[in-house]
């Protein structure tokens, strides 16, 4: 039998003393790591991936899941992946996937900046005592506002403003499509999003019908598959959003897997059931961005104006391209770095492409203020939004809201393994196999994934407090109440930050 | 975009009197109530404006220019000369003063812009607009520290009593009176740094702290403003201008941007006033003062006083005959009115609008 010269990655152990032979693990395990022995039960570590779902659910607390001992010799520059990913391609001649965001030891500078607060001259304020506002508008606003007053004496708007998405917190759940995740992953997104006052997106799966109550929390995806898009798709939503590219694997398509196809996402995203999912690299009607403008004004034609998003990932001339966009007429910009998250992407392009989401996000609202039309759209930044601190840190960089999934995926029980385009996932999240997806239950997550936006609200108005202001827009784009430390005056330039001490 | 400055904080007392009916008061009154505050200020800061003091050259802009030396008062003068027909040149009339050893070259200047300068448009405003910020910011050492039409700053490094003396303000008479005494925590002082800092025939006084400052300053440099002295103050100044004068909200609009009421608030009110508000919000989140302020701002036809939105500063407002005073404090209105007729705390978010009587 062929033997992998890739060593396993991780170790699993059963105590056989504590263990009680239920077989709880083997039942749980979607990896096919456990197996009944006729008197206990077998490993086959190498198809473990470390996602803990036996661990958790072992009642005698039996199982013990180890980074595997037995590794090449330590190299810094040959490094175990780099030795394992070689022994894997020569086997295989192919290109390792992977799934979530880069998980490289590059620079966080989100963990390099810290936000200011206030002492003596300026007062904090108690969140507890005062209000604290964090209701954001995302969508084209005018530069300027005219008003009237009635015969009544009345104020009123002359000019109606294009239509806003309103979200109680600078906060998205970032698009993941039913196919690459569950439906009832989705559902938890889509019930939290109601009942936090925020939005999800589809991603580019199409809109399954369980999710219509949930429309006016829905932002629906348009992107090179066009899958799922028709009429009733595109008005279903707050708003569309085209996908030009995500952070995780900039400049490359999608690929979901026939195994990933069974009939609801085969409807949903109207192909045949088992067929390969592909979306293109670019849109085949966009190359270049006259081409994009002709996209949003035929959506905008097809959905009544409603505000249309596009998507992109942060790449070196993130700027420039982003001006082109808001040019071309989009309501928002979404903005993804690239720690940003994947259903599957090739390790290489995973690794290796995009820039972080902190300099796109800084580059952009630079070049659209340096530009005058920073009101003409909103900012989405999103990759890699870890907490509350990164979200008001990317916020004070100048966007109006950050978009999470991987976030939202730990509350279901992710433990960002990277074993999403496999189909496999124990949780029952990034998995089509209903056995998996039936232990999802979407009511008891959802209210787990609701408990985490609360407490990052509750963190929001701390961090506001502290720096003494009161509403979210004091916040955005204020960098002056950011500092860096340890980076070089070089990236406090790009990023507009003092740093410490000054 | 420069994002590596030092922002200059500091803790200030303010007062301010406006007469409806344009009766000329002299500058003694304001000075008085001034110095009753002397401890709301170190000696490193304070400063006089008022309103209808030059009724000989009313038609002019008065600009009054600090030089740090001759030689810079040339370059400035010559660039004047090429864009403006000068109508007087004279130094500001000052009195020597023991406790100010030295001070910058003082000049005022009557003005109007040369006919063949306004291209297009532009309109004189926007031209002595472009003047300010044209001369603040690239002619080193020369500051342009009022340029209305009508009405003047005074203002340096000195107690509030000292400044007066030097500026000899008792002997000007005006109809709309603002000063200001400072507590600077942090910047060596500079004559231009002193408040009543104006713009036009803006004059802003200011108590307090913007917390929102970085996204104040860079929502005004997208409009074209070079905030050179990185003060409150002037993020204030500027903030009214673009939202009075450039896009043309009313007095009360723009103070609603500066001090936005709150949601829960808004949403309370009937549609089409809610739906007016939400925009204003909306549109003008970035102009949004946040943090801890009482302002004063006088202009042509009036004053203003207002408050943050949680009122973290102090404001007291007073009303005797035709008289509206406005301080950081009730005494430093009974100073100089002993019995005012109303005596009221204006709410957060509230602004004080008094109108001058049309004429």
């Amino acid at each position: 039998m062929f033997r992998s010269l890739a060593p396993p990655e991780y170790l699993a152990k059963i105590d056989t003393i504590k263990c009680i032979r239920c077989k709880r693990c083997i039942q749980n395990c979607g990896w096919g790591v456990y197996s009944w022995g006729g008197d206990k039960v077998l490993i086959n570590t190498s198809k473990c991936v470390k996602c803990l779902r036996c661990f958790h659910y072992c009642p005698e607390e039996a199982i013990e899941i180890v980074d595997s001992p037995t590794r090449f010799k330590s190299n810094a520059y040959w490094g175990w992946n780099v030795i394992r990913n070689i022994k894997r391609q020569a086997e295989t001649g192919g290109i390792p996937l992977t799934g979530m965001g880069s998980d490289l030891p590059y620079t966080i500078l989100f963990d390099n900046l810290l936000i200011d607060a206030c002492q003596v001259t300026n007062p904090s304020i108690d969140p507890l005592r005062e209000p604290m506002e964090l209701r954001t508008y995302l969508g084209k606003k005018p530069s300027k506002a005219s008003f009237e007053t009635g015969l009544d004496g009345k104020l009123r708007l002359k000019e109606k403003l294009p239509p806003q998405i309103k979200l109680k917190l600078p906060i998205i759940f970032s698009p993941m499509s039913y196919g690459s995740i569950s439906l009832n992953a989705q559902k938890v997104l889509a019930m939290a999003a109601k009942e936090c006052g925020i939005v999800m997106n589809t991603g580019e799966g199409g809109l399954h019908e369980d999710l219509f109550p949930y429309k006016s929390n829905v932002i629906v995806q348009v992107a090179s598959g066009r899958f799922g898009v028709n009429p009733d798709y595109l008005n279903a939503g707050v708003a569309v959003e085209i996908k030009i590219g995500q952070g995780a694997k900039p400049g490359i398509g999608g690929h979901l897997p026939g195994e990933k196809i069974p009939l609801e996402v085969a409807r949903t995203r109207m192909i045949p059931v088992g067929t390969d999912a592909i979306s293109p690299a670019p849109q085949h009607d966009i190359y270049s961005i006259e081409d994009l403008r002709q996209l949003i004004y035929a959506i905008k034609e097809a959905t009544n104006y409603k505000p249309v998003s596009v998507k992109i990932a942060a790449v070196h001339n993130v700027a420039a391209i982003a001006s082109g966009i808001v040019r071309a007429g989009a309501d928002i910009v979404y903005l993804d770095g690239f720690r940003g998250g994947t259903g599957a992407a090739p390790s290489v392009i995973r690794d290796h492409l995009g820039i972080p989401i902190e300099h796109a996000i800084a580059a952009v609202d630079d070049r659209l203020r340096q530009e005058g039309i920073r009101n003409e759209a909103s900012i989405i930044a999103a990759g890699g939004i870890r907490s509350s601190a990164d979200a008001a840190k990317a916020i004070a960089l100048g966007a109006d809201a950050v978009g999470i999934a991987t976030a939202a995926l730990i509350t279901m029980g992710c433990t960002t393994c990277g074993k999403c385009y496999t189909g496999n996932c124990s949780w029952g999240i990034t998995t089509q196999r209903p056995e998996l997806t039936a232990r999802l239950d979407p009511e008891v997550y959802a209210e787990r994934l609701i408990n985490l936006v609360h407490a990052w609200e509750h963190e929001l108005k701390e961090i506001l407090g502290a720096l003494g202001i009161n509403a979210i827009e004091s916040l955005r784009g204020n960098r002056e109440r950011l500092r860096g430390v340890g980076l070089d005056s070089q990236t406090l330039d790009i990023l507009g930050v003092k740093p410490a001490g000054r | 975009m420069n994002h590596d400055y030092q922002k200059d904080i500091s803790g200030c007392g303010l007062t301010g009197l406006i007469s409806k009916k344009r009766r000329r008061v002299s500058g003694s009154s304001i000075v008085k109530s001034l110095c009753l505050m002397n401890d709301r200020g170190n000696g490193l800061g304070a400063g006089y404006a008022a309103y209808g003091i030059y009724p000989d050259f009313k038609d002019f802009y008065a600009f009054h220019i600090m030089y740090d030396d001759a030689g810079v008062r040339f370059s400035a003068e010559e660039y004047l000369k090429n864009n403006y027909h000068i109508e007087k040149i004279e130094e500001i009339p000052t009195c020597p003063v023991k406790a100010i050893p030295i001070s910058p070259l003082l000049m005022r200047y009557f003005v109007s812009p040369l006919k063949d300068r306004l291209v297009g448009d532009t309109r004189p405003d926007d031209f002595v607009v472009s003047t300010v910020m044209k001369v603040n910011s690239e002619i080193e050492g020369a500051y342009i520290f009022s340029s209305g039409k009508n009405m003047g700053a005074f203002k340096g490094v000195g107690n509030p009593c000292d400044i007066a003396e030097f500026f000899k303000i008792e002997e000007y008479e005006g109809w709309t009176w603002t000063a200001h005494t400072r507590f600077p925590t942090n910047t060596p002082g500079w004559w231009g740094g002193a408040h009543p800092f104006t713009l036009l025939d803006w004059s802003i006084v200011h108590n307090g702290e913007i917390s929102s400052y970085g996204i104040n300053k860079r929502y005004l440099e997208m409009y074209g403003y070079k905030l050179t002295l990185l003060t409150d103050t002037e993020v204030a100044a500027y903030m009214l201008d673009l939202l009075i004068r450039r896009h043309g909200l009313s007095i009360s609009m723009a103070c609603q941007a500066l001090a936005a009421p709150f949601w829960k608030n808004i949403d309370s009110k009937e549609t089409d006033e809610a739906e007016a508000l939400t925009a204003l919000r909306q549109i003008y989140g970035s102009a949004l003062l946040n943090g801890p302020f009482s302002i004063l701002f006088g202009h042509a036809n009036g004053l203003v006083g207002i408050n943050d939105r949680i009122k973290l500063r102090p404001l007291v407002a007073a009303a005797k005959d035709d008289v509206v005073y406005m301080a950081s404090e009730e005494s430093a209105i009974r100073a100089i009115c002993p019995s005012p007729e109303k005596v009221w705390s204006p709410r957060a978010g509230e602004p004080v609008v008094v109108e001058l009587e049309k004429k």
